[in-house]
């Protein structure tokens, strides 16, 4: 969560309103792609000549795993290479990392199973390697930047930005931790957007379907399932739910359990426990076409092979696929949709592959579940074109979309109850002001929670802030009125602003976040990363300043162009100097902040502008639309 | 059209109760089409402000408009009757006699049958308490009579949502 004491919100900025087919710089194209940051694979995927595809190593292959070993002496090895001694250097290997972002120690199930060294830390477990301390954001940014590089090296040129996807059940504590690792890979992260979200993207437009579809998506570690209402390029999401720690790794280790069982083998170190998972794992994948698989491996010194069949793995998973079939229920119950109202149903992520999941859904839709694209391959390809579109590429694409929110936020309230504030599954961006008091004269201060999920007692939700407002004018007990205002931005992020209504006093808020990295570890691990010298730093500032004020000058002549009409001689000849002043500046100097300010005046130059363009075009829309129904 | 508009003048549809729903989301997309955040991504984080303050403005206004209690409640406070719930909580006496039914038809509920016909009786509650609330609000003009209707229309809301729940736990 990040939490603002400045109400500067209210600040404008020059809108760029593009004529249809025009798009504000046409000679240029930007790269920008979409990355799936999966459990077990990540993907990258990138439009070119106007097809989404997935682009491979130099290899050949488009699948990285999600898996990070760190070697002696500071080198890594991640994907494949990560992976060949994974049992050997289990501890320094790290697979799965999806699941120990934004989570604390207590989050973690089955722990015990796992073969790393856990460090307990307020928020966020960290692990111990041989070198050293690593925080889930960092073992996750290391995935995103080879796949950074793996982009770059495609395209020969830097990136744009990049969209990256998310569970749609994670919380703001995960969400907030990915785009962390994002920023550390050094990525521009034009959205986070969720992972159904992005397949229906993905489907949809490939099939032209219109209506409303189910996306049931079953990773490596989690689990969402969205409803969808599909209707001319609009992807609006009705209900979302799911479960953020349930996926392919838990059917894994069921499956490992009942071979341990059938062994009467126990694995207790990290060599053993990880080397059990990963050969009931390659069952587990053999079992999805055959009926019979066997586990072979050693385990506690001592070779096993125990046969397995496909009925009792079904039958040790039973509940793993009941779990998903309770949350569909749910997410239709919250859609106000009977299933029958379900057009198509659409499955995604690799364990979908299994028989008896593609079955339970089959028969609870009654209707055969859509398969048609690659179930690993899709999410990336949704968020390369979700991707193409914010950069600006595709200027004609009327590609919206509409997500929700999946856990409802609230805050603490006396007796440890929870006020919810914003529900679940409401519409993105949302906003909601709530009016706090005070409750004795002279009170200068007060604490608020802020948490995430459906239960009433506050012990029972995920803990995001704890905050406190202070420099309240002191009043007397009651008359100050302090409005919090609760915002939930596009990416599904929670920011808070507050600010005394009587005074016009702004209260400064003191955050405690309750997870998660503060500015500064971010800033000391950028300096650590292998990606960033000082150096390297300021040229990239500069480098930034500089593709925002082309970016700035650009938007700026393009609404001139179109709407200068709007503008009397004087205000027009002020913006003019504006844009000359920040040319000149951007051109001569090296001075990132300068070039920032520059930019900075030129955008509060243009406010009012952008709010007269801004109320044209929403104007238009509506009677647009008059119009056509007359 | 600005930031301060209501809701009906953002829409552009008549200030009434009587809407047609389909209209409502239609015009829902088209005005997030032009203010979405997601138009505005290349055009850096002020463009994006702007943009944010919009597209939450529209998807609240969408909300109030597009459920018919709350568009009543908004309509009556535009009216100058606010329904002011927690300092209104008299209802006439018939009305807490067909609640109090409800309460223990509900705890006696045993089955997902039971629950269904509770459900179908909330269902038709339910409609002809928003008739009401439209012909007070649209015909006769009466924002004090129809606020009193709003708030006994809540209490049926929120009973709803017991029975959803208990729905839920009958495994429906």
């Amino acid at each position: 969560m990040n939490v603002r004491s400045n109400w500067d919100n209210k600040r404008m900025a020059l809108l760029q309103i593009s004529e249809p087919g025009q798009s504000p710089d046409p000679h240029t194209r930007r790269i920008a792609v979409g990355i799936d940051l999966g459990t077990t694979h990540s993907l990258v995927a990138s439009v070119r000549s106007g097809v989404a595809e997935c682009l491979p190593d130099a290899e050949g292959r488009v699948l990285l795993p999600s898996a990070v070993r760190y070697l002696e002496g500071g080198g890594r090895k991640i994907g494949y290479d990560a992976l060949e001694s994974q049992s050997d250097d289990a501890e320094n290997t790290i697979v799965s990392v999806k699941r120990f972002m934004g989570r604390g120690l207590a989050d973690i199930a089955n722990r015990d199973k796992l073969p790393y060294r856990f460090i307990d830390k307020p928020g966020m477990v960290t692990l111990q390697t041989r070198e050293g301390e690593k925080s889930p954001v960092e073992v996750s940014a290391e995935i995103l930047a080879t796949l950074r590089y793996r982009a770059e090296d495609t395209f020969n040129d830097d990136l744009h930005g990049a969209v990256i996807t998310v569970p749609a059940y994670f919380d703001d504590a995960q969400r907030q931790a990915t785009k962390d690792a994002a920023k550390l890979a050094g990525l521009n992260v034009l959205r986070l957007i969720n992972e159904p979200t992005a397949a229906a993207i993905a489907y949809g437009l490939d099939n032209a379907s219109e209506g409303i579809y189910a996306v049931y998506d079953l990773g490596g570690g989690t689990f969402d399932i969205s409803i969808l209402r599909l209707s001319k390029g609009v992807f609006e999401v009705i209900a979302t739910g799911g479960d953020s720690a349930l996926g392919g790794d838990d059917y894994d280790r069921a499956l490992a359990d009942v071979v341990l069982r059938k062994a009467q083998a126990e694995a207790t170190t990290a060599r053993d426990k990880s080397a059990v998972k990963v050969a009931a794992r390659v069952a587990k994948e053999q079992l999805s076409s055959d009926e019979h698989a066997a586990v072979r491996g050693t385990i506690a010194g001592r070779e096993i092979d125990v046969p397995v069949t496909r009925a009792e793995f079904d039958a040790a998973t039973k509940d793993l696929t009941a779990r998903t079939m309770t949350a569909v229920r749910k997410a239709l119950r919250d859609a106000k949709l009977a299933k029958d109202e379900v057009k198509g149903v659409v499955l995604v992520g690799g364990s979908t592959r299994m028989p008896q999941v593609r079955n339970a859904v089959a028969e609870f839709f009654g209707s055969e579940p859509l398969t048609n694209l690659n179930p690993d391959e899709v999410v990336a390809l949704g968020a390369a074109i979700q991707a193409n579109q914010l950069a600006g590429n595709n200027a004609h694409g009327d590609l919206l979309l509409l997500d929700v929110i999946p856990l409802s936020l609230g805050i603490e309230t006396m007796g440890g109850l929870v006020e919810r504030i914003i529900p679940r599954n409401e519409t993105i961006p949302t906003a909601k002001a709530q009016d706090f008091t005070t409750y004795k004269d002279g009170q200068t201060a007060m604490a608020i929670h802020v948490v995430q999920g459906e239960r009433d007692l506050v012990q029972d939700c995920r803990s995001l802030a704890r905050f406190e407002l202070r420099g309240i004018p002191p009043m007397a007990a009651g008359a100050a009125r302090i409005r919090v205002t609760f915002t939930v931005d596009a990416d599904g992020l929670l920011s808070v602003n507050a600010k005394e209504q009587a005074s016009g006093v702004e209260a400064r808020i003191d955050v405690k976040p309750s997870y998660g990295l503060s500015d500064d570890e971010i800033a000391r691990m950028l300096k650590e990363s292998f990606t960033t010298a000082e150096a390297d730093i300021q040229a990239r500032a500069l480098a930034e300043a500089k593709v925002e004020a082309e970016r700035m000058l650009l938007a700026t002549q393009s609404a001139l162009n179109a709407d200068g009409r709007l503008l009397d001689a004087d205000e027009r000849s002020h913006i003019d100097a504006l844009m000359e002043s920040l040319r000149a500046i951007t051109a001569n100097s090296i001075d990132a902040a300068a070039i920032d300010a520059a930019t900075e005046s030129l955008a509060k130059g243009t406010e009012a502008f952008a709010a007269r363009r801004m109320n044209e075009s929403i104007h238009k829309a509506l009677t647009g639309r008059n119009v056509e129904t007359l | 059209m600005n930031l301060s508009a209501n809701d009906f003048e953002l829409f552009g549809v008549p200030e009434q109760f009587a809407q047609d729903l389909a209209q409502i989301d239609a015009r829902w997309k088209d005005l997030q089409r032009e203010a979405h955040p997601d138009r505005f991504a290349a055009q850096g984080t002020a463009a994006q402000r702007i943009a944010m303050q919009w597209s939450v403005r529209i998807n609240e206004a969408y909300k109030r408009l597009k459920d018919p209690l709350k568009r009543a409640a908004y309509l009556c406070e535009l009216r100058s009757a606010p329904i002011d719930a927690e300092n209104n909580t008299a209802m006439p006496a018939e009305f807490l006699v067909e609640q109090l039914e409800w309460r223990e038809a509900l705890e006696e509920a045993r089955t997902a049958a039971d629950v269904e016909s509770l459900e179908s009786q909330l269902m038709k509650s339910r409609s002809e308490a928003l008739q009401r609330i439209g012909s007070l609000l649209d015909d006769q003009q009466d924002a004090k009579a129809a606020a009193q209707q709003v708030r006994a229309l809540m209490f049926i809301e929120r009973f709803a949502d017991d029975v959803d729940e208990r729905a839920e736990q009958l495994g429906q």
